[in-house]
């Protein structure tokens, strides 16, 4: 096809080093997998047993030998003939049945993986037909015709349609000129082209998604289920937002955010619980609550740097973690705290059908028929505004003094000190802001689940934040959202993988660190240009391209 | 805080010769290593003071303690506005001497907020005066007139000194993307930009080549005649120190062992033989000699 398959294609092929190099990472393979999936401890009525799972061992090994050879012949400019064998063998795996379906998927993935990178070797138009065809395949409505229409449907047939669409458009340039084959460096600026483009697209289409996102309780599409998502999703982006003032604004790594989400919850659980307050006294005082414990670990720790930092605020979770679980008599210990009150409408009205608080109920006020799809549109109101109180605070606050000097200390933090800027209180400004709005997500958890117990609290939840935070793109608002739906949406959809389902996560984050270090969407806008600012001697157009350009281009430092 | 700080009342009433800086005593132990042993001298104002001396003499030493960054073993170091504030800086915590004693100063390796443009980085250096106009965010956040108001007159700071140090063009540029000597002329007019009455420039002139170096003793003779404040100039670029420098002080194993005029110190056998070595006898080869009285004017 392209100038380097025809000059290699004469050439003999080295089968014993291609061999040798597949055995080689079979055998890596082996030897991970044996621990990681051939043994099981299974619960048995005499007790504990161990169950051997080798033949998906041995599936695991042949899949990485098969694969490593397709990428040796890639590298030997057999890309087109790579490209072919693992569409067939997509296909084929995708109809034959499998021992597991889990196995399925691994050996569709692998195949996947293979012919992308197959033709990203012929050139970037076949790459993107491809992977267009492939999003197309997978979501299109033809795998589940005859259920109702949902939203997740109407979206999935959208993206298919879209994905087609390119799919036919790149695939006739890719007909017509061969263009040169994809290097990593090209690839890398593509993805900092379109992250770019996002970023300005953001302008427009951020507006727009809030719009979406107001009127979305009342469309046809919406049900229990979506609105219910939704919530979800918006309690994810919060936190993001939150995380992101701290992590990608002032450059801490905090491996302990669910801590102060964990206080906001608690506080809000036990106010209600103990004093019988209302959400909306509760709400703030929660806020405070967080801040405060935000403050109380600032002091002793913001003086570390770096890992040690990180490794602090790891233990300042756990131990908030613990003493929810041990003192008993004040938190109810592993039990929680059930029966915390549901939000009213702002003091005004309940949402139950016959309401005992002496209030009014919702449906009665409004005169409308009950329906317990009140409190829920209700509740995704609030996190609605929460989260958008956030996105707001930071969008305003990156053009204010704090908000750069977080930034400047995120670059380099001993100038900071030269340019007399107090580094203690601006990193407790940073801390205790995110804890307040961890907490003000806490207590809307709260006060949506009805019941809090530590388990919703661990760790892996604060590493769900900040993958999503580190995913979309340290300092992106608009790589929250993207990233929140990456990471909370595809473990939903990957749901047929079961226990395959964190190790699939855990690949996709590696791969992700792999090609996009910095993040999605890392690409950061001056926040203040001075152009913006009239006065003589402002430079023409032309020298703000040429600084887009720079900027757009100063990513590989 | 501010009042402990100011011990005006303590010191000797200032005259009209106490120095803008006044450096007594100062040693800096390292363990065992003495990197400045009992060094005095004294700065003043609308003069550019350099700090010369081969390589691990201590100068860099003597500037971390003068900003805060080390805290001296022994010294006293007092620092007098014109206006009569003075501020004894050994006393004081990193941040404050930049933000009450209006010290600023510049690093060896350039320290510039890379990922910001370079707009951002001179808005960065004026917080202090934004962050009290911002009724600590909150003015800011409501978006008040008067926050507006102060947000202008700093980014018209910024243009003056952006069009001083001629990058005015690259004012949108992300600042770790500018070239080596535009980086250095950034990092000057950032320094400037918190309005100091000391400027401490580290090696400014390292790695410029002979016009950008030019170019730079112009821009410090301009700081020191136009805005009247004192500069403290590390540098090794002879050509430099010699042609703008107002005083020289030598430094050698922490110790100093010159003072005095340009022309001075340029013809003391004590930095000579720091510079060219212990060779008592012998007199320097003529080539040596003229080619150090070349560099002089």
């Amino acid at each position: 096809m392209t100038a380097i398959s025809e000059s290699a294609a004469g050439r003999a092929l080295p089968w014993p080093s291609m061999l040798r190099e597949s055995g080689l990472a079979a055998f890596v393979a082996l030897l991970l997998t044996v621990p990681l999936v051939g043994f099981r401890t299974v619960d048995r009525p005499t007790g504990l047993g161990i169950s051997t799972r080798f033949d998906e061992v041995l599936a695991a090994a042949a899949l990485v030998f098969i694969g490593r050879l397709g990428l040796c012949l890639v590298n030997e400019g057999r890309a087109l003939l790579v490209m072919v064998l693992s569409i067939l063998a997509l296909a084929v795996s995708a109809f034959v049945g499998f021992p597991t379906e889990a196995l399925k998927v691994i050996a569709m993935g692998g195949a996947f993986v293979i012919s992308l990178r197959a033709a990203m070797k012929i050139n970037g138009d076949a790459a993107i037909t491809l992977a267009a065809v492939y999003v197309a395949l997978f979501l299109g409505p033809w795998l589940q015709l005859g259920g109702g229409v949902t939203l997740w449907l109407v979206a999935k047939s959208v993206i298919a349609a879209a994905a087609l669409a390119v799919a036919v458009w790149r695939g006739l340039h890719a007909w017509r000129k061969h263009g040169a084959p994809v290097s990593l460096a090209d690839r890398d600026k593509a993805m900092d082209r379109i992250a770019v483009k996002v970023q300005q697209a953001s302008r427009f289409l951020g507006p727009v998604g809030i719009a979406f996102a107001l009127i979305f309780p009342f469309l046809p599409i919406a049900d229990r289920v979506s609105i219910d998502i939704g919530i979800l999703l918006l309690t994810y982006i919060m936190l993001g937002w939150g995380l992101n003032i701290v992590v990608g604004l002032a450059g801490l790594l905090d491996l302990g955010y669910v801590a102060f989400y964990a206080v906001g919850a608690y506080s809000y659980a036990l106010l209600a619980t103990y004093f019988g307050w209302g959400f909306w006294i509760c709400l703030p005082l929660a806020g405070v609550l967080a801040a405060l414990s935000g403050v109380l670990l600032g002091f002793p720790v913001l003086r570390l740097r770096g890992d040690y930092f990180a490794i602090v605020t790891l233990g300042f979770g756990e131990i908030i973690r613990v003493i929810l679980i041990n003192w008993y008599q004040f938190t109810g210990g592993p039990n929680g705290i059930s029966g915390i009150p549901r939000p009213s409408f702002f003091g005004l009205a309940e949402f139950n059908r016959n309401p005992t608080g002496g209030l009014p109920s919702f449906h009665e006020m409004f005169g409308l028929e009950f329906s317990s799809l009140h409190r829920i549109i209700f509740l995704y109101y609030l996190i609605l505004a929460l989260a958008l109180v956030v996105n707001l605070f930071t969008l305003r606050v990156r053009k204010l003094p704090m908000g750069r000097a977080w930034e400047a200390l995120r670059e380099d933090d001993i100038a900071c000190s030269s340019l007399g800027i107090n580094r203690t209180n601006m990193k407790l400004g940073a801390f205790a802001i995110a804890a307040m709005f961890g907490g003000f997500a806490g207590s809307f958890f709260a006060t949506r689940q009805g019941f809090i117990s530590p388990e919703s609290f661990t760790f892996i939840e604060s590493a769900i934040i900040l993958a999503i935070v580190v995913l979309g793109g340290m300092g992106s608002q608009v790589g929250v959202v993207v990233a929140t739906f990456i990471v909370i949406g595809l473990p939903e959809m990957f749901r047929e993988l079961e226990q395959y389902r964190m190790v699939a996560f855990g690949m996709g984050m590696v791969l992700i660190m792999l090609w996009r270090p910095r993040g999605l969407l890392a690409h950061r806008d001056p926040t203040i240009r001075l152009q913006g600012y009239g006065g003589g001697g402002t430079p023409a157009a032309g020298t703000a391209a040429a600084g887009g350009e720079a900027i757009a281009g100063g990513r590989a430092k | 805080m501010t009042d402990a700080i100011m011990t005006t009342a303590a010191l000797p009433l200032p005259n009209a010769t106490t120095p803008l800086l006044a450096v007594e005593h100062l040693t800096m132990r390292f363990g065992g290593l003495v990197a400045v042993n009992d060094v005095s001298f004294a700065a003043a104002n609308r003069q550019i003071t350099a700090v010369i001396g081969p390589n691990g003499a201590g100068k860099t030493t003597l500037f971390n303690c003068l900003t805060g960054f080390y805290s001296p073993t022994i010294g006293r170091l007092t620092l007098r506005h014109p206006d009569g504030k003075t501020f004894l800086l050994e006393q004081m915590p990193g941040y404050r001497i930049s933000q009450k004693a209006s010290v600023a100063r510049t690093f060896q390796n350039i320290r510039l907020f890379g990922g910001m443009s370079v707009l951002e980085n001179l808005m960065v250096a004026q917080h202090n005066k934004l962050q009290n106009a911002s009724g600590f965010t909150i003015a800011g956040l409501l978006g008040l007139p008067s926050y507006r108001k102060a947000e202008q007159q700093a980014v018209d700071l910024a243009r003056y000194w952006l069009s001083r140090v001629r990058l005015l063009d690259y004012a949108d540029w992300q600042a770790g993307n500018l070239p080596y000597g535009a980086q250095r002329r950034l990092e000057i007019a950032r320094a400037m930009c918190t309005e100091p009455v000391l400027l401490c420039l580290d090696e400014p002139a390292a790695g410029l080549n002979p016009r950008e170096s030019g170019e730079l003793a112009d821009l410090l003779t301009f700081i020191r005649d136009e805005h009247g404040i004192g500069v403290l100039l590390i540098e090794h670029d002879m050509s430099v120190v010699m042609s703008i420098s107002d005083h020289v002080v030598v430094l050698d194993y922490g110790r100093k062992i010159a003072d005095g005029t340009p022309h001075e110190v340029k013809n003391d056998p004590a930095v000579i033989r720091a510079y060219l070595g212990e060779e008592e006898d012998e007199e320097l080869p003529p080539e040596v000699a003229k080619d150090l009285e070349g560099k002089g004017v």
